[in-house]
């Protein structure tokens, strides 16, 4: 067994979990009781990215090292699109994952990270099978549905969620020969498109990412297919990040439960307030080739 | 003989499959009334401080805790293990079901990088190589004297079992191999 087959591994691990982003250990450590399979170390979240602009790059490895030092699930931390050392960086401090990420400004605008070239894992952001399939062949171990990060609102995760299964189910139903034309169109390796076609599903796990915000909204992700969230500003950005977690946390094991979606749904204070798509000005999930 | 797989969160399909494959009939378990019907119970590998939270939240922890104690057959992989044990030497964010007399070290081997795959003999098992697969796992610093060691790799114990309660520091369910989980199918009868 590989390397990557053992990245793919720890993915699988991930399951049915909430990854959190965290910008200091005190929120990692809020994350970590919540009941987070793994936290994202970032300086910034997305909401306050898209405040405060300028170039977002890898964070600070010392600020990441202060979170690997206070919690014991994994460490996650994002890369620009296409910069291998900024990767390289992450990857000598020990990180258990790396985000190459459409939330910070990207480095290529051509390339992504050759990823093959990694031991450590590596996630990826997807609005479509063509996308996502193009990442796993790069090297990525893990996908996300992209969403639009920092935003609070769901509406881009669900269209890019819908767009795989759809794309995921067209691959399905379609002949032998067909599936060449398909690679084409998807811009995607044959042989994964014959793995698609073979088993119904990506090669690896895939999670929902990009503007949850609430316990329903996990679980709508979860409805769709997905196979657990990233949840980034929705749970720092919103008045009580400890009971909102949580119950995100509970959201996505429940997620077929609408009486103890309920329940978890009560009381949560204040979401984050968001904002409606039309008057988003930098699209993130467009960053990607 | 139907085996349930606690699903809060982790790899929970995988041990599904090969369960069925073992020839056993499978059964999520995500609420208490789901233990009712089951003849053994397999905690699957993902996050033992996410399992446990999640357990002591909904007040599972306590019933399962309770069947576990009355002779139900258990087996921990990776993060069930840690659940297990009674005492964690390197950790103190997991509150678990305590029921087994081991002192596992969590993340014993360090980050994702550490992580390794080998083949392994374990003759209480099987007679065939086994292989096994270790992601950021723990292992077993002590043993109680009703604890039988199963399988030790480099030094360090991977497995052990203490009468109804089989643990392992590896995950059987990320092979093809049903080897495993026959044997824990065969605890259960």
């Amino acid at each position: 067994m590989s390397k990557k087959e053992l990245n793919k591994n720890l993915a699988q691990m991930l399951k049915g979990g909430v990854i959190m982003d965290v910008v200091d250990a005190e929120q990692a450590k809020i994350a970590e009781e919540a009941g987070a399979c793994a936290v994202m170390a970032l300086e910034r979240v997305p909401a306050d990215i898209r405040i405060d602009g300028g170039v977002a790059r890898m964070s600070d490895p010392k600020m990441i090292k202060s979170i690997q030092e206070a919690v014991s699930i994994p460490v996650m931390a994002k890369v620009r699109i296409g910069h291998f050392v900024e990767a390289q960086i992450l990857e000598s401090i020990g990180i258990d994952y790396i985000d190459e990420s459409e939330v910070l400004t990207p480095a290529d605008m051509v390339n992504h990270v050759d990823k093959t070239k990694f031991e450590v894992p590596f996630v990826c952001g997807c609005r479509n099978l063509g996308e996502a399939l193009r990442r796993v062949a790069e090297g990525a171990s893990m996908i996300r549905t992209k969403g639009e990060a920092g935003t609070g609102n769901v509406v881009e995760a669900v269209t890019h969620q819908r767009q795989l299964m759809a794309d995921i189910r067209k691959v399905q139903n379609a002949t032998s020969e067909e599936l060449f034309t398909l690679a084409k169109e998807f811009g995607a390796p044959i042989e994964l498109i014959q793995y698609v076609h073979e088993n119904g599903k990506l090669p690896v796990v895939n999670f929902a990412a990009g503007g949850i915000a609430t316990p329903a909204d996990a679980a709508l992700m979860m409805q769709l297919g997905s196979e657990g969230v990233f949840v980034g500003s929705g749970i720092f950005k919103s008045g009580n990040p400890a009971k909102r977690a949580r119950a995100i946390v509970l959201a996505t094991t429940y997620y077929n439960d609408p009486a103890k979606l309920a329940e978890l749904s009560e009381n949560l204070g204040d979401a984050m307030s968001g904002i409606e798509m039309n008057d988003v000005d930098t699209k993130y999930a467009e960053r990607g080739w | 003989m139907k085996i349930g797989i606690l699903a809060l969160q982790g790899g929970v399909i995988e041990h599904l499959r090969l369960v069925e494959a073992a020839g056993a009939e499978a059964k999520i378990v995500r609420y208490s009334q789901d233990l009712e019907d089951i003849d053994g119970i397999i905690l699957p590998g993902g996050e033992s401080t996410t399992i446990s939270r999640i357990l002591n939240r909904t007040n599972m922890m306590e019933d399962l805790r309770n069947r576990i104690i009355a002779g139900l057959p258990v087996w921990g992989t990776c993060a069930g293990m840690i659940l297990l044990a009674k005492n964690l030497s390197n950790d103190d964010k997991v509150d678990g079901i305590k029921t087994m007399d081991i002192t596992v070290r969590r993340n014993a081997y360090g980050t994702q990088i550490d992580s390794f795959n080998t083949l392994v003999n374990v003759p209480e098992v099987s007679e065939n190589e086994i292989p096994l697969v270790f992601i950021r796992a723990p292992f077993i610093e002590e043993t109680g004297k009703n604890v039988k060691v199963i399988c030790e790799v480099n030094g360090h114990i991977v497995a052990a079992r203490q009468d109804n309660m089989l643990v392992s520091s590896f995950h059987p369910e990320l092979t093809s191999n049903t080897d495993f989980h026959k044997y824990f199918i065969n605890m259960c009868k």
